[in-house]
């Protein structure tokens, strides 16, 4: 009995010790993912067939930072993989980052969806927009953020919770155009035109938009694409059919953008991998496939839109502050939020 | 051993005794504290917050967050109350059509998780839905504007939500308690001049007292803990709050002491439930094993009973699950995705294993507040029972500070020693996700095996001690046999809960793992149900045999029972 315990205790460690090794001398890179698999996993696909390396995901929407902090310089994580800017300046703040210096990179991304220490890069775009109803708004009628605080849009706007993420980037850019005082003003009046307490996704605001409950909502832009092809879903067809789609601040400093993103860890065990993974998310290929399986924007100036995109959107003027600046603004947005009350 | 006491005649009997018990004690703290470190890492966590909260939260939403959380606790508590109350009086004290498939199907709802069961409800009852559909065709309105519809997105709609699926667990405690009382105490209300009623609010429902309030207390804290219920109809309750902090203001610390602070209100709530808990030894039925009358119900009485059971059973099982399984007919390609099956596995294997390591550590804790009447013990259970108050996502951070302080510590032991580094071991390993559902679970399964063996007298362990059994071969050989309805009870509740559970599940798995319910929440959180439904359905069903399995456990603490007016 004790002899066989023996014999498979020392197997068991054996293998214990062994597997780590062996796992590192795979090609592989492993991401923690704030976005959903089933989202990036074409993307994942491609990057396999091209290079080889085979990509190992974690996905969750929340906790893989504090993972990736207390697990420290044994980590296994490569690279950070996030939906939105939060995530990666939070990331930068704990110190799980480190510097990603690729020309390739560089020459893809702009400078304003890049971090100035180059801790992280994003891949894809989108903006906040406006959408509103083809009956009830006239074209011109609303044109910036700013509107939103228009009187005469009383109980007629739609949002989710100011304190989604995407709210907080966006609450984030108007605190850093409009410091403290102002932006406040302007969530109270945002606040009072709401036609309901903030609930759903985006899409469920335009959904309300097309059953009469307001006449205007917020969103991100890649939601009208996936609205308008839905299949399997067609009555999302019809709430896309409602509005018209509105870039916001057209005539000054452009519309809010927001990027996925993402960044290689500070003790990365496959750095090599983990860059060319970067590499090639921020390729022309890639950035196709964002397109057509996500519609969002080529994070390159200049790249010309796939059909599908142009089919339904035309190139718009883009908000050109640094999303670090936004990004830091983030927490005092979040604390805006509860001092006017949004969600209560 | 009793070569042992041969080999050794000089060593007294009693201090051979005394070791083994000595072993009993050290070996009870030590896992309790193993199981306590989650808990202590978030206490810990909220020593160093990254800026002091509070004032921020007092001055603005901590109001709000804090009378909302006060209405959705009362407002779950009593619904549940009300409707696992009713219903196990009915099934166990009256005779009415269709008694005996109430008695096992008001458990249903169990197994079907809140966050489904939200997501169900606001397909169907939104403006797009089915209902409102039916509506607008049958009147002819045409927009919102035409006529009024409440929303389910509401504080009433998530305690309506919580209420269908938590109620269960009042209902289990209530009608075992039902079960358990005498006739005769029924009887002799009834002789000095106590209507059906009287007799069963005078006498009937006090004793079952305490029973109901274990099961509230769970009902409490699972309201507690809920995120996904919430946070999908916009209730911004207290854990609204703490993933706000976490998260959208970068401040672990601050979210920890929120958390903090919810487990001190439940640790209140549990003492209480323990003093209530304490007088339920005055009321034990002598006469369990004779049938229990039961009062047949006629006329309109007979369906009113009907509909109080068919109400929570439709609304908490069957309507929801025909829906899902319409979903799942439509969109069977799922069947052919690649992993589904080894989801599937996942999520069983993962389960049965948490299920069978808290009924161990159940026992072991049990057992040994039994070996020794010693206070320190008592502590030592309740502290490894703090798990369950916390919400999912903040106990995962909790399991990762003590597992990579391991991995890390033993790792730059052997770098330093022998030169092999390990990297991380239990971290990521499908072995932080038992523990965690170990330590979130420990306080159903407690509970259970610790009332269980409250039953037992101790002249049978002082029998079998005296005649030679070591205190493990008398739980093996005694206690064991006795009560094994009790433990297979814990470890299906547990079963069924670790199939449902999310947060946890989701932040500590290896790479490229998905259970069932980390595979539903990808698509469901995004509105997405159809998707996933056959996955949903599956969580669902593999619940329902458990829960079966239970009812007749129930059933059978008490002998065939007949009906008399």
């Amino acid at each position: 009995m004790s002899k066989i315990s023996r014999t498979l205790s020392s197997a068991v460690l054996a293998t214990v010790i062994a597997a780590p090794a062996l796992q590192a001398s795979a090609a592989e890179v492993n991401i923690y993912s704030y976005r959903q698999q089933f989202l990036i996993q074409p993307l994942l696909e491609a990057f396999t067939e091209e290079t080889g390396i085979k990509a190992n995901i974690v996905f969750s929407k929340k906790g893989l930072l504090e993972r990736l902090k207390i697990e420290g310089k044994n980590s296994p994580a490569d690279v950070l993989l996030t939906a939105d800017i939060g995530p990666l300046h939070d990331a930068v703040e704990k110190g799980l980052l480190q510097t990603l210096n690729s020309d390739l990179v560089n020459n893809n991304v702009p400078a304003r969806f890049r971090d100035p220490e180059g801790n992280w890069v994003g891949l894809t775009t989108r903006s906040r927009i406006i959408y509103a109803s083809k009956d009830r708004v006239k074209p011109g009628e609303i044109a910036s953020y700013e509107d939103l605080a228009d009187p005469k849009w009383k109980g007629r706007i739609c949002n989710r919770s100011g304190k989604h993420t995407y709210n907080l980037s966006l609450i984030g850019a108007m605190l850093e155009e409009h410091g403290e005082a102002d932006t406040k003003t302007w969530l109270e009046g945002f606040k009072t035109n709401l036609a309901r307490k903030p609930q759903g996704n985006d899409r469920t605001q335009v959904k309300a938009v097309k059953e009469g409950v307001c006449d205007i909502a917020l969103g991100n832009s890649y939601y009208f694409g996936k609205m308008i092809t839905n299949d399997k879903k067609p009555e999302q067809k019809a709430w896309a059919e409602s509005v018209n789609l509105i870039f916001p601040n057209q005539a000054d400093r452009g519309a809010h953008m927001n990027i996925s993103g993402a960044g290689i860890t500070k003790y990365a065990p496959h750095r090599s991998e983990a860059q060319q993974l970067i590499e090639f998310l921020t390729t022309e290929k890639a950035q196709r496939i964002y397109a057509e399986a996500n519609f969002e924007f080529p994070v390159k100036d200049g790249t010309p839109w796939s059909p599908l995109l142009k089919k339904y959107m035309s190139e718009f003027k883009q908000d050109p502050v640094n999303l670090q600046r936004i990004a830091a603004q983030r927490a005092n947005a979040a604390k805006l939020v509860d001092q006017v009350g949004y969600d209560n | 051993m009793k070569a042992l006491s041969l080999q050794m005649p000089w060593l007294p009997q009693r201090s051979r005794q005394q070791t083994g018990l000595k072993r009993w004690y050290f070996s009870t703290w030590l896992v309790a504290a193993l199981v306590a470190l989650p808990v202590l890492s978030v206490f810990y966590l909220a020593l160093f917050p990254k800026e002091n909260i509070w004032q921020h939260l007092a001055s603005t939403v901590l109001p709000h967050y804090l009378a909302t959380t006060a209405l959705l606790l009362l407002g779950t508590g009593l619904l549940s109350a009300l409707l696992g109350i009713s219903s196990a009086a009915l099934v166990s004290l009256c005779n009415f059509p269709g008694r005996r498939y109430f008695e096992w199907a008001l458990l249903l709802p169990f197994a079907v998780p809140a966050y489904l069961i939200a997501y169900i409800y606001t397909d169907l009852l939104e403006f797009s839905g089915p209902v409102q559909g039916m509506l607008r065709d049958l009147f002819g309105w045409q927009t919102l504007r035409d006529y009024w519809f409440p929303d389910i997105r509401t504080l009433g709609g998530a305690i309506l939500m919580l209420s269908l699926v938590l109620y269960p667990y009042i209902y289990l405690l209530a009608r075992a308690s039902f079960l358990e009382q005498s006739n005769s105490l029924r009887d002799a209300s009834r002789m000095l001049g106590c209507s059906a009623w009287q007799s069963f609010f005078r006498v009937s429902l006090p004793i079952a007292r305490p029973a109901i309030a274990v099961g509230l207390s769970l009902v409490c804290m699972e309201t507690l803990n809920d995120f996904g219920t919430v946070d999908f109809f916009a209730v911004k309750s207290l854990s609204a709050g703490i993933y706000d902090t976490w998260l959208n203001m970068n401040n672990l610390g601050g979210a920890a002491q929120i958390a903090s602070m919810m487990m001190i209100f439940v640790v209140m709530l549990i003492t209480l439930e323990r003093i209530g808990r304490s007088r339920q030894k005055q009321f034990h039925g002598s006469d369990r094993f004779q049938a229990l009358d039961t009062l047949e119900l006629d006329g309109w009485r007979r369906w009113a009973a009907f509909a109080t059971c068919a109400i929570p059973v439709t609304l908490g099982f069957v309507l929801p699950v025909s829906i899902l399984t319409g979903y799942a007919l439509d969109n069977l390609d799922q069947l052919w995705e690649q992993n589904f099956l080894s989801h599937a596995l996942h999520s069983f294997s993962l389960s049965v294993t948490a299920a069978v390591a808290t009924i161990v550590i159940a026992l072991l804790l049990a057992y040994s507040k039994r070996l020794h009447k010693q206070r320190s013990l008592q502590h030592a259970v309740n502290l490894s029972s703090l798990g369950y108050a916390m919400p999912g996502a903040v106990l995962a951070i909790g399991v990762m500070i003590p597992l990579a302080a391991f991995d890390n510590g033993l790792d730059s032991w052997l770098s330093n020693t022998f030169g092999i580094s390990t990297g991380l071991l239990l971290s990521g390993s499908t072995f932080a996700i038992v523990f965690a559902y170990s330590v979130r679970f420990l306080a159903v399964s407690t509970g259970a095996v610790d009332s269980s063996l409250s039953k037992i007298t101790p002249s049978m362990d002082m029998a079998s001690r005296s005649l030679g059994y070591t205190p493990l071969q008398t739980l093996f050989k005694v206690h064991l046999p006795l009560i094994r309805g009790g433990i297979l009870t814990a470890a299906l509740v547990v079963f069924v809960d670790c199939m449902k559970e999310l947060p946890a599940t989701l932040i500590l798995r290896p790479f490229n793992y998905d259970t069932l319910a980390t595979f539903v929440y990808q698509y469901a959180s995004d509105e997405m149900l159809e998707e996933c439904s056959l996955a949903a359905l599956l969580i669902i069903l593999v619940g329902i045999v458990p829960v079966i399995f239970l009812s007749r456990t129930i059933t059978a603490t008490r002998g065939q029972r007949k009906a008399t007016h």
